[in-house]
């Protein structure tokens, strides 16, 4: 460590300001808090600190990630062995997912940092962390069989036009991986939807099996967009059903859930509300929705269960950037993520999943909605001015 | 009984090196010095020369808006040095003591037969009117404005601060005399914390006596404010320290001016720590010399850890400091990996670190700041340590941008830097809240005028 250390102080001074390999200053800098805190001490205000800063609370949301992550990789090999009938042990078909998953979250983690790295130099700032977060969601969001260039894509545009040109992390007005999402979405909608893309179909290094082209497997939410409606069962809530890499599993999300809440990272009145919003609703089309319609029909636990709904609730909703800041405001912005997502559920025919675009929905009203709070505090100060 | 008010926002950090309720002597040092930075607000003009003998309670500088507003010196002797930083700014007036101090006497005073314009004149006159603070702004009060109330907070509930009950022992009565002058101006309320039982302080007469029950910052008189009697806009309220008050009271019993006070000397680099009495001003050498471990860099600071002055041990005792906090510096440290190690010995009051397993356990933190600046991420991480009716997220938001209308009507008029040092402490993001908060001050104040 002390010569690490010192490796580091003797090549510190070229990536300074005239130094040889300035053009990699932020790249070094990165690479150096990485692996030590920085010890700058404070100039002004308080002399002493809370140990918490922005690295530890993105690494904490990304290991909250983790379960999810990993259910997913074992997921891809056991719905792709299932498919073909064939029995493969845990290793084979957690091994084929994780071949499946890898390559894309290095394309999207070269490709958003890279583009973070490049702008930090450009803007003479540190680093933000922003996109560790990011650049794990995003592979997890999209289905298995997503090509890697469009990843790139995505995240090239994602991060450049919904993030550096706002001001970087913490300036953002939308979660910057649903605009990945997004961007996907209504640019590759083939690759992003329908009914061939949720089943990997090609062996990966001697893993898992061929299937055939013309192969296709809805998603329980893809069978709703058709009319039928799916019977619920506990594979829908342990997560062996098809559907993105992540997002299957609501055991594996209610851990990271857990790890959230706990640690205080995410707001429990974001995340609680949001499943407020959702069950009421779906449990008011239960009741009074439209005849004949398929959406309406899903019970309003399984309609919470299936689809991006929990991992919407948990990982995007909660993102304290973009959703409301005031305490009431998150209740409010909450309810309306999980109202919304279950109208664009049940009345939008052209969208069998809504909860992406009802957090982007709701990304842009968060301001208002804490607009509405923070006035009612000035108007509070105002009238006890006059009343003096 | 008193009007009992709970706070439940806020955070108690546990800090090594509590001053234990022991006194101890420092020789008096030679040299003294008057910083006009403690007095926020003013421009020094120096009405003295180096040479000039000076007596404790003449004048060093005055404010050259407000002449009448006058800054004295804290012992007799001679005016060394009046040592100007950049652009000629006045950064000390030091003053080498005599051996036998001569007060200049203001006369014993009547306080019952004064008027409110009396006691101003009197406080002016003895220079005591520049240790008052004012809201809106924190600063130096303009004396031609009437506070419609005055505020004493008894307790400071930052880690290390000086307990304020101790410091009274044996000074009850100048304290009382102190409010009785206080109440002549205005309305005079006393904040005092539950766990104060002194009966100088609870049952303290002509004042409303408040008590404060919750963690830090409940003993900032910015935040009894807020609860008792906030600031509206066009509004003035003064501020004086406890401590101070024994000063107003002193010369009104005796005619004389003392400024002398007990300093909490703590922090866990300090050998041990207690109590110690110093005088305004007074060089810190003498207390630092030999109390403090030795062999890595430390970190001298004139006032609280919170929200005092990095200073050295070659620097003064600040005019309002009741503490002089020693930590280490930190900057030979070098911890691997910060965003992943458990990082046992040091503090969070977020669950990400293993803080919340150890109770009341007592921290030795150093002064880096262990994050770089990021723009504002977390939401609520300041709220839940500002008990105010503010939101304070948005405030300081609507500082940096520069919003005048907006700090306005969000409530800057109401708060002090010092109220948002746990925002600062507490801020993942990193940001220098309490130099934002003066500046946005500053900006306001200079908008107005």
């Amino acid at each position: 460590m002390n010569a690490l250390r010192k490796y580091l102080d003797k090549i510190k001074p070229s990536f300074e300001e005239g130094g040889k390999l300035h053009a990699f200053r932020s790249v070094f800098e990165g690479f150096e808090s990485f692996l030590f805190v920085p010890n700058a001490t404070s100039k002004s205000g308080v002399n002493v600190h809370d140990a918490i800063d922005s690295k530890r609370i993105m690494i904490f949301v990304v290991i909250a990630l983790m379960p999810a992550l990993l259910f997913g990789m074992y997921n891809i090999g056991y719905q792709n062995y299932t498919a073909a009938g064939v029995d493969g042990t845990f290793w084979e078909m957690f091994g084929f997912g994780l071949l499946a998953v890898l390559p894309k979250i290095i394309v999207s983690y070269i490709v958003g940092l890279g583009i973070e790295f490049i702008v930090a130099q450009w803007k003479h700032e540190e680093i933000q962390e922003g996109y560790l977060v990011t650049g794990m969601l995003v592979p997890m969001i999209v289905p298995v069989d997503c090509p890697l260039w469009i990843i790139a894509i995505a995240c090239a545009f994602a991060v450049i036009f919904a993030k550096e040109i706002f001001g970087g992390t913490g300036m953002n007005i939308f979660n910057v991986a649903l605009i990945t999402r997004a961007f996907l979405f209504f640019a590759y909608p083939t690759a992003m939807s329908g009914d061939a893309c949720w089943v990997a179909k090609e062996s990966i290094c001697g893993l898992g099996n061929d299937l055939p082209d013309a192969f296709t497997m809805a998603t329980p939410l893809g069978e709703v967009a058709t009319g039928t409606v799916p019977a619920f069962s506990w594979d829908q809530v342990w997560g062996f059903i098809p559907g993105s890499i992540g997002e299957t599993s609501v055991v594996a999300i209610a851990i990271g859930a857990v790890i959230l809440l706990w640690t205080g990272i995410a707001s429990w009145r974001t995340m609680l509300s949001v499943f407020v919003g959702g069950a009421l609703l779906a449990w008011i089309f239960n009741q009074w929705g439209p005849e004949g319609n398929a959406g309406a029909m899903v019970p309003w636990y399984q309609h919470l269960a299936l689809g991006g709904f929990c991992f919407g609730a948990v990982f995007m909703a909660t993102d304290p950037v973009t959703s409301a800041r005031t305490v009431p405001g998150q209740f409010v912005y909450g309810f309306l993520i999980g109202a919304m997502a279950i109208i664009i559920r049940v009345l939008n025919p052209g969208y069998p999943e809504g909860m992406m675009l009802a957090i982007l929905l709701m990304n842009l009203f968060a301001p208002l909605i804490d607009y509405c709070v923070i006035q009612n505090n000035i108007d509070k100060r105002a009238k006890r001015a006059i009343k003096k | 009984m008193a009007n009992v008010i709970k706070l439940r926002k806020g955070l108690d950090v546990n800090l090594k090196g509590q001053a234990a309720k022991e006194v101890f002597d420092v020789e008096s040092p030679g040299v003294f010095a008057l910083m006009p930075d403690d007095f926020t607000g003013t421009k020094p003009k120096v009405v003295v020369k180096e040479g000039d003998a000076v007596k404790v309670g003449d004048a060093l500088f005055v404010d050259k808006v407000r002449p009448e507003v006058k800054f004295v010196s804290p012992v007799s002797g001679k005016v060394t040095l009046v040592e100007r930083g950049d652009r000629r700014k006045v950064l000390t007036v030091r003053v080498a003591a005599d051996a036998q101090q001569q007060y200049v006497d203001f006369g014993k005073k009547n306080l019952e037969q004064m008027t409110a314009q009396d006691v101003k004149d009197t406080l002016l006159e003895t220079g005591l009117f520049g240790f008052f603070k004012q809201r809106p702004y924190d600063v130096v009060p303009d004396p031609s404005v009437s506070p419609k109330a005055i505020f004493v907070s008894a307790f400071n509930s930052m880690p290390l601060a000086a307990d304020f009950e101790y410091v009274l022992k044996g000074r009850e009565a100048d304290f009382q005399t102190g409010l009785d002058a206080l109440a002549k101006m205005a309305k005079t309320y006393l904040g005092v914390s539950a766990k104060q039982a002194a009966p100088a302080l609870t049952a303290a007469k002509n004042v409303t006596v408040n008590v404060f029950d919750g963690p830090a910052p409940a003993g900032n008189v910015g935040v009894q404010i807020n609860h008792i009697n906030p600031v509206n806009k066009g509004e003035t309220v003064w501020t004086l320290g406890a401590e101070e008050v024994i000063f107003v009271g002193h010369l009104f019993n005796t005619g004389k001016l003392d400024f002398t006070r007990l300093v909490a000397f703590a922090g866990s680099e300090v050998k041990q720590p207690a109590y110690c009495r110093m005088t305004v001003g007074q060089q810190l050498s003498t207390l630092v010399k030999g109390r403090v471990s030795e062999g890595r860099t430390l970190r001298v600071i004139s006032g609280n850890v919170m929200t005092g002055v990095k200073t050295t041990a070659d620097g003064f005792l600040g005019a309002h400091a009741t503490e002089v906090n020693v930590i280490p510096e930190g900057d030979d440290v070098h911890e691997m990996f910060g965003w992943i190690m458990p990082r046992f010995s040091d503090y969070s009051s977020s669950r990400a670190y293993c803080s919340w397993l150890f109770g009341k356990k007592a921290y030795a933190l150093d002064a880096r700041v262990k994050g770089g600046e990021r723009h504002m991420i977390m939401s609520g991480e300041y709220d839940r340590v500002f008990p105010m009716d503010i939101f304070p997220e948005q405030l300081v938001k609507a500082i940096i941008t520069g919003d005048i209308d907006r700090m306005e009507a969000l409530g800057i008029y109401e708060v002090a830097p010092e109220d948002f040092a746990l925002c600062e402490f507490v801020d993942s993001s990193k940001l220098e809240v309490q130099r934002i908060v003066r500046e946005g001050l500053d900006m306001l104040r200079k908008e107005m005028a």
